[in-house]
């Protein structure tokens, strides 16, 4: 963790680099450059060293036993959570959950609090760019209770397409699911304005969060949503970790969806009553190393600062755009007036998956294909896009390298 | 004694031990695939369609007896042009000389990164259709 030194236009970001260790590694013998940070971010030194202690010193179960180390393991397991509730200003700790990851929080939403809730007729409004874990869990749901799965519509430029959102707000409309900053092509949604025209009609909001944490200073009390999910390993923290964020009157009345251990109060055969908030939500032993992990995650953006991160990254997004625009060919795939640092792009005649392989021996990491956003892909009429994700550790000389690779790339495919 | 599917797969490695570096053995890869025949749009079917391939692969197998012949395609270009060297070596086999050979020229040209089943170029998955074909055929 390290200060930020400032150059006269932009970051010198080799400190923030230096606290990633797996940037140091080559590739076919080249420097790594990892440009696939929305797939899964590296994980600072403080992650790994957060991580790496409590296995060497304080392994225990939580919230078990009355030796010491398992009184550690569990103040340890519960800081983490205390600092995420501060990190996205939940109102208490009652309200963060943890879970294996966002997917996993989406569908504990879709099955403890709107499967019951949800009647024939009714419906859940999402959105054309929704990732496949923000569309498969509604449409389980809804084929569960029979009720509809409506669909808001994307601009070509990437937007929502906001005007036809009102209509979409019916009296049958129960829950609205929707991405926060798109994983494919980089959209910031207008969270609060749309949250706010839920309320109004009384239609319980979830964000999927798994691609805004690593971005943007994310303040679920300020957007005004009822749920929000989040992904570890996309906030440089670990994988198989994340959080569900709940409204604690919503949570309180919803049944516990997983039965276990951890979960309960008391068992006997004849009846079993369920613990408070959040261990109602938590069976089993918990991915203890993982929650750790996270909070060591969120206390380094913090150290680093999520404003000045986000100030890189759009200096970033920006330089990048503007190169790609110079390949001759290349086209840019969501042009949201706010967008993170995520560009998705094709070149007229190149498939993606023959570009990403060849940019591959330069040591350049992109993701090609759908990005699991197939609707979205398909209803801009392509079968997959190449995809530039860059995070708080990447680059403009990265950037600069990376163009006449392209053009290389493309001269020998085209 | 060398078999025609050992001959042809030989043939293959000696041309890329010509090659220099890698730029230059996709070059090849990709020339392979420019020069692919495409399939009837009719023939591109999702049964004909492999799984397993991150792009998009058709494969059809015609027999005469015993005898196989393939014709496949892929929208990506390194796909075609890995097919365009399958095809060389298993089209106009004998199901028998098929299914008594092994396909060592992927490790010998060093694409054995793409035969792992994680990897989703899809040689593994073309590979394996092309096998259970000649099974088929002798069900």
């Amino acid at each position: 963790m390290s200060a930020i030194p400032r150059s006269d236009s932009h970051f010198d970001v080799s400190a923030w680099r230096a606290d990633f260790p797996a940037l140091r590694r080559t590739v076919h013998g080249k420097p790594l450059v990892y440009f696939d940070s929305a797939a899964t971010a590296q994980r600072p030194l403080a992650v790994l060293t957060a991580m790496d202690q409590f296995y060497r010193q304080y392994n225990a179960n939580v919230h078990r036993g009355v030796h010491t180390l398992s009184g550690e393991a569990t103040d340890l397991f519960e800081q983490a959570r205390t600092r995420l509730t501060r990190h996205i200003n939940a109102d208490s700790e009652r309200e963060v959950i943890f879970t294996r990851g966002s997917t996993e929080s989406i569908n504990l939403v879709a099955q403890a609090y709107a499967r019951p809730k949800l009647q024939p007729g009714d419906q859940v409004l999402i959105s054309t760019m929704e990732h496949h874990s923000n569309i498969v869990p509604w449409q389980m749901v809804c084929e569960q209770t029979g009720a509809e799965l409506k669909i808001i519509p994307v601009l070509e430029n990437g937007e929502l397409d906001m005007q036809a959102v009102p209509q979409l707000l019916t009296e049958r409309t129960k829950i609205l699911a929707l991405v926060h900053v798109s994983n494919a092509v980089g959209t910031i949604n207008p969270v609060r304005q749309i949250c706010r025209m839920a309320r109004e009609r009384n239609i319980t909001t979830l964000l999927d969060g798994a691609q805004a944490m690593p971005h943007l200073a994310v303040d679920v009390q300020a957007i005004g949503c009822d749920f929000y999910s989040v992904s570890g390993h996309k906030m440089y923290g670990p994988t198989g970790i994340g959080l569900l964020y709940g409204r604690e009157a919503l949570l309180d009345a919803m049944p516990p969806w997983h039965g276990g251990g951890e979960m309960i109060r008391t068992v006997t055969f004849e009846k079993t009553t369920y613990n408070d908030l959040p261990a109602k939500f938590e069976a089993g032993t918990p991915n203890i190393a993982g929650a750790i992990g996270l909070g060591a995650a969120a206390a380094y953006l913090q150290s680093l600062g999520l404003e000045a991160i986000a100030e890189h990254e759009q200096h970033l997004l920006e330089h990048a755009t503007s190169q790609l625009k110079q390949v001759s060919g290349l086209r840019i795939v969501g042009e949201a007036r706010h967008k993170a640092s995520v560009i998705s792009f094709v070149i007229d005649g190149v498939h993606p998956h023959d570009l990403g392989t060849i940019v591959d021996h330069d040591g350049f990491a992109i993701r090609t294909g759908h990005h699991c956003t197939m609707p979205l892909i398909k209803r801009f009429g392509l079968p997959a896009t190449a995809r530039m994700s860059l995070g708080l550790y990447n680059s403009v000389a990265e950037i600069d390298a990376f163009i006449p690779v392209l053009k290389k790339a493309r001269a020998m495919l085209v | 004694m060398t078999t025609v599917i050992d001959q042809a797969q030989q043939d293959i490695v000696d041309e890329f031990a010509f090659l220099g570096d890698w730029t230059e053995r996709y070059q090849y890869i990709i020339d392979c695939g420019k020069s692919l025949t495409d399939l009837p749009d009719e023939e591109k079917t999702e049964t004909n369609k492999l799984h397993g391939c991150q792009s998009q692969v058709w494969l059809v197998a015609d027999r005469d007896g015993d005898r196989l012949t393939f014709r496949a395609i892929s929208d990506a270009l390194i796909v075609s042009g890995l097919i365009a060297l399958l095809l060389r070596i298993y089209s106009g086999r004998t199901r028998q000389e098929i299914a008594s050979s092994r396909p060592w020229f992927v490790e010998q040209l060093g694409l054995k990164d793409h035969l792992s089943a994680t990897r989703s170029n899809g040689l593994a998955s073309m590979l394996q259709a092309i096998y259970q074909h000649a099974e088929a055929v002798s069900a």
